[in-house]
Formats: C-alpha cells, sequence, structure tokens
C-alpha cells in the first residue's frame, strides 16, 4: 500500500510539473496573442515605425532579422560543420590539441552573450573593419569600422557556432561504422567515404544544427547591440556594412527608450508575436525539409 | 597444398593495447579455393581475416608485427596504398550492410569512387555483378528501389554484388549469413561455391556445417593462436589435434 502511495505521488508530480510547464507556456501564448492580434495588420508588417515608434510598422526588424540570421547561417553551419567533421573524423580523440578544441567549443558555449557583443566591437567592427579601412583609404574614412548587419551576423555565428558543431557532431557520430566500413572495404579513401556516406547519412543533424542555430540567432540581442542594431532605421538595408533593425532590439528600444512607452504596448505585443511566428517559420521549414530528406533516405 | 597459394602470412601476430589477439599466425591460402576459419567467439578468427585487407588500421590501439604477403607482395609494408589494396581484396560483412541508396547506386558506387562515371559502362557493370551475385533476376526490374527494401538476404547478396563490382581477386566473409534464414543461407552458400571459380575466398563462420559443406580448407583458431589448418575434409573427419576434435565435436565452444 504505501509503494503504490509512493508511486501515485510520483505520477501526480510529474504530471504538475508538465502543466506547470505547458500552462506556462500556454500563458504566454495567449497573452501574446490576445495583446498582439489585433495590432496585426498589412500596414504593419509592410510598413516603416512612425510617430517615434507608437505607430506605423515593423518591416525593417523583420527583413532586419531575416538577413542577421541567414548571413549568421552561412558563416555558421559551414564553419561548424566543417570542425565537426574534424573533430569527429579526423582528430585523435586522446590528443591534447583535440582535447583543447573541445574545452574551446564548451567554453564558447557558455560564454554570455554580452561578452560576444563586445568582442564583435572589438574583433569585427575595430580591428577587421577597422583594418579594412586603413587599408583601402588610409584612415581618413570610417566604412567597415563601424558596427553592420555583417559584423553582427558573424558575432552571432561565433556564439551560435557550438550549438552547430555539438550537434553536427552527434549526428556524424550517429552514422553507423557498418557503412563506413563498407565504404572504405570497396577501396574508398576517408575523404570519399566522408562525402558519399557520412554526410549524406548526417544531413538531418546539420539540419537540426542549423535549425537551433537559427532559433538561437533569431532570438539574441546582446551580441548585436555593439556590432551592427540600430535603434531606428527607416530604409532596409542594401549592403553588408549597413546597419539594420532587429525584432528583439526593437522590442527592448519601444519597452525602455521610447519618449511615450505606453502607447507603443499594443506594437510591441504584435512585434513579440511577430518575432513568435518567424521563428515558428524558420523551424517549421527546417523541420518540415528534415522530414523530406528523410522520407528520401529511405 | 596441391595449388598455388594466394595469400600468404607469416608469424603475424596483433596487439590491441595489452590483449595479444593474434600470436604468430602463419598460413597459406590457395588461390580460388574457400578457406574457412573456424573457432569460438573472441579466437581471432575475424581479426585474422580483418588484417587481410588492413581493415583493423581503423581501429587505433591495434599494433600489427609480422607479414601479410598477397601475390607475393607484403601488404603492411611501407610503400604499399591502402585503398588499392582494398579494391584487391574485398570484404563482405557479418551484418549486411547496404547504403541508403538504390540498388543501382550500391553497386555502382565501388566503380564511380574509382572514376567510372560512363552509363553506359556502369550499367555493364552493375548488371554483371548482380548477375555473378544471383541476385539480378530478383531486382532487374527495380533497380532505383532503395536497397535497404530488399530482405536480409538480398540485401547480403547485394552487398557481395557491391564489392564484385571492384574488380577483386580475393573476398573476405565474416560471418556472411550468420543473421539469415535457412534458405537464404543455401543461396549464399550455393554462390559461394560459384564464386570460388573467380575468386579468392576467406570466410568466417560459426556454423560448423557450413564450414563442412562449403570450404575446401579450414582452419581452426583457439585464444588468438593457429590451432590447426588442413584440408576441409580432413579437419572434419582426421583432425590431428584434440582440441580440433573436442570444438567440432561439439564438445567446447
Amino acid at each position: 500500500m504505501k509503494k503504490k502511495i509512493i508511486g501515485w505521488i510520483f505520477v501526480f508530480s510529474t504530471a504538475a510539473a508538465t502543466l506547470l510547464i505547458v500552462s506556462a507556456i500556454g500563458f504566454m501564448l495567449f497573452e501574446i496573442i490576445r495583446g498582439g492580434w489585433g495590432k496585426i495588420s498589412w500596414e504593419f508588417l509592410t510598413g516603416a515605425p512612425a510617430e517615434g515608434m507608437t505607430a506605423g510598422g515593423i518591416f525593417p526588424a523583420i527583413i532586419g532579422t531575416v538577413l542577421l540570421v541567414l548571413i549568421m547561417s552561412v558563416a555558421a553551419v559551414p564553419i561548424g560543420t566543417i570542425t565537426a567533421i574534424y573533430l569527429s573524423e579526423y582528430a585523435n580523440r586522446n590528443s591534447i590539441f583535440t582535447k583543447l578544441i573541445r574545452f574551446a567549443v564548451n567554453t564558447l558555449a557558455g560564454v554570455p552573450a554580452i561578452v560576444f557583443g563586445l568582442f564583435g566591437l572589438g574583433f569585427f567592427v575595430q580591428f577587421v573593419g577597422g583594418g579594412i579601412d586603413k587599408f583601402i583609404s588610409g584612415d581618413a574614412q570610417l566604412h567597415w569600422g563601424q558596427p553592420n548587419i555583417l559584423w553582427a551576423s558573424l558575432t552571432m555565428a561565433l556564439l551560435t557556432l557550438p550549438v552547430v558543431i555539438v550537434s553536427v557532431e552527434e549526428s556524424l557520430r550517429a552514422v553507423p561504422r557498418d557503412l563506413r566500413e563498407g565504404s572504405l572495404a570497396l577501396g574508398a579513401t576517408k575523404f570519399q567515404t566522408i562525402i558519399k556516406v557520412v554526410l549524406p547519412n548526417a544531413y538531418t543533424g546539420i539540419l537540426t544544427g542549423a535549425i537551433l542555430a537559427v532559433g538561437r540567432g533569431a532570438g539574441e540581442v546582446a551580441p548585436i547591440l555593439f556590432t551592427g542594431v540600430a535603434y531606428f532605421l527607416p530604409h532596409l538595408p542594401s549592403s553588408l556594412s549597413d546597419q539594420f533593425m532587429q525584432l528583439g532590439y526593437h522590442l527592448y528600444v519601444m519597452s525602455t527608450q521610447s519618449t511615450d512607452v505606453e502607447a507603443t504596448i499594443g506594437i510591441q505585443y504584435a512585434t513579440a508575436l511577430v518575432l513568435l511566428a518567424l521563428t515558428f517559420l524558420l523551424n517549421f521549414s527546417a523541420v518540415f525539409l528534415r522530414y523530406r530528406l528523410r522520407a528520401k533516405a529511405i | 597444398m596441391t595449388t598455388e597459394t594466394k595469400i600468404v602470412t607469416k608469424n603475424l601476430n596483433l596487439h590491441y593495447g595489452e590483449k595479444h589477439a593474434l600470436k604468430n599466425i602463419s598460413l597459406d591460402i590457395p588461390v580460388n579455393r574457400v578457406t574457412a576459419l573456424i573457432g569460438p567467439s573472441g579466437c581471432g578468427k575475424s581479426t585474422f581475416l580483418r588484417s587481410l585487407n588492413r581493415m583493423n588500421d581503423l581501429i587505433d590501439n591495434a599494433k600489427i608485427d609480422g607479414s601479410v604477403l598477397i601475390d607475393g607482395t607484403d601488404i603492411y609494408h611501407n610503400g604499399i596504398d591502402v585503398v588499392e589494396l582494398r579494391k584487391k581484396v574485398g570484404m563482405i560483412f557479418q551484418k549486411s550492410n547496404p547504403f541508403p541508396k538504390s540498388i543501382y547506386d550500391n553497386v555502382a558506387y565501388g566503380p564511380r569512387i574509382n572514376g567510372i562515371h560512363d552509363k553506359k559502362i556502369l550499367d555493364e557493370i552493375v548488371e554483371q555483378s548482380l548477375q555473378r551475385s544471383a541476385l539480378l533476376d530478383e531486382v532487374k526490374d527495380d533497380l532505383k528501389k532503395s536497397g535497404l527494401a530488399l530482405s536480409g538476404g538480398q540485401q547480403q547478396r547485394l552487398c557481395i554484388a557491391r564489392a564484385l563490382a571492384v574488380n577483386p581477386d580475393v573476398l573476405l566473409m565474416d560471418e556472411p549469413a550468420s543473421a539469415l534464414d535457412p534458405i537464404a543461407t543455401a543461396k549464399i552458400e550455393e554462390l559461394i561455391y560459384e564464386l570460388k571459380e573467380n575468386y579468392t575466398i576467406v570466410i568466417v563462420t560459426h556454423n560448423m556445417q557450413q564450414a563442412a559443406r562449403v570450404s575446401d580448407y579450414t582452419a581452426f583458431f583457439y585464444i588468438g593462436s593457429l590451432i590447426e589448418y588442413d584440408e576441409t575434409k580432413k579437419i572434419f573427419t582426421t583432425p590431428k589435434e584434440k582440441q580440433t576434435e573436442d570444438y567440432i565435436t561439439g564438445r567446447f565452444g
């Protein structure tokens, strides 16, 4: 009887914990949709902020967020994948060098986002960007040596790199040894085996890595704070050296920096809703792609 | 030996870290015959097989000394190209391992990595290899079908076709039928019988009857040592060693 009671208590507490999480998410979604849904309109989605952000739309912030995430992925996914290939396929697991890389990756994952922002400012904006300017125009003009979407994306890529590396490496390890040996036994080189057998079987993992990176990148604000995001910009970035608006930062600006915070509340809800929907959409399309690829593989 | 030898191992020793897995194995494997390696689990027969195409190279702490000569060339010599070696010495694994690709692409894998991309030549190689592995009649209408959609026995024959497509001289088989039902097993055995006309086959098996049925020569391994090696019918009727006799009559192992 006593055992039975303990069993029930256990079941009850797991159910209660689950309910807590689900209701927290449900409440958040409900609040955001309730507050924001009415504000969503074609004009809101395609217009620029107006009247000190108390009116108008968020189009530049949507496009800025999408561009940021895309450029970030273009940088982080290939570099992360190549690193993962090295770690999982080539590196000697017990060498000091490999342990050092692993330690670096883990440390990178634990560094606070704001530190990445400061690093981006120091390294990309001032050192790399400033260096390019000096090289081109002999430090007369600031062109690359100021915050822009490229430096922000690269800073964000650094932040998401560990996520990509870890998930790709896991998926590479999950490729059965049988398949690798089958390929090698046919006289394939290690490189051929990786390209033709290992990577095609790890596609889903690489995509998962990209999904996680995108999800993380779309939500973070701190890394882009000093490296490229703009307070207000009515036009879209037209080159990599332009600044940009971003949904998360726009939310922050409206809720803390606006001259009339009360007047922006509706727009804040709607912006949060769009940010959620965008992340959701990006994730969903990646999941869909993954599903398609997996169906094709079998 | 009455026939020509294909593979000669001389004082082959292999260590996995501290473990002495192969002890001084000297064995002559004849050309175009089936040589079976038998012995209880962990006796080193699979390790020995994998040292013939240097698959043991993939294991970090494996250390090998002694020599393995194939057609008179020491495959552990410094200048040897392992990739070339493995083209010449094909391998069939215990668990069939077709790539998650179509039947056609599975068989064409080897030729393609060797740089053959001409559709006509590939078609021919694929057909011929499937023919030789006795699979063609069952799959010729849907070569585009995934190799994983085949039955276990068909998958194993697909793997044999895949190995044949790179035109090896030697086929190493690591318990190729251990996961198959009796009918599929019989087909594989039949195939082995046909293949030995053109290939030198070395097969590891746990199944005594199988060794007796398919092989011309049998080597009995025990705890890393080669205990006895002779013609199969002698091993199974008049073994010289007591350990061999005990094992084949099922008294241990």
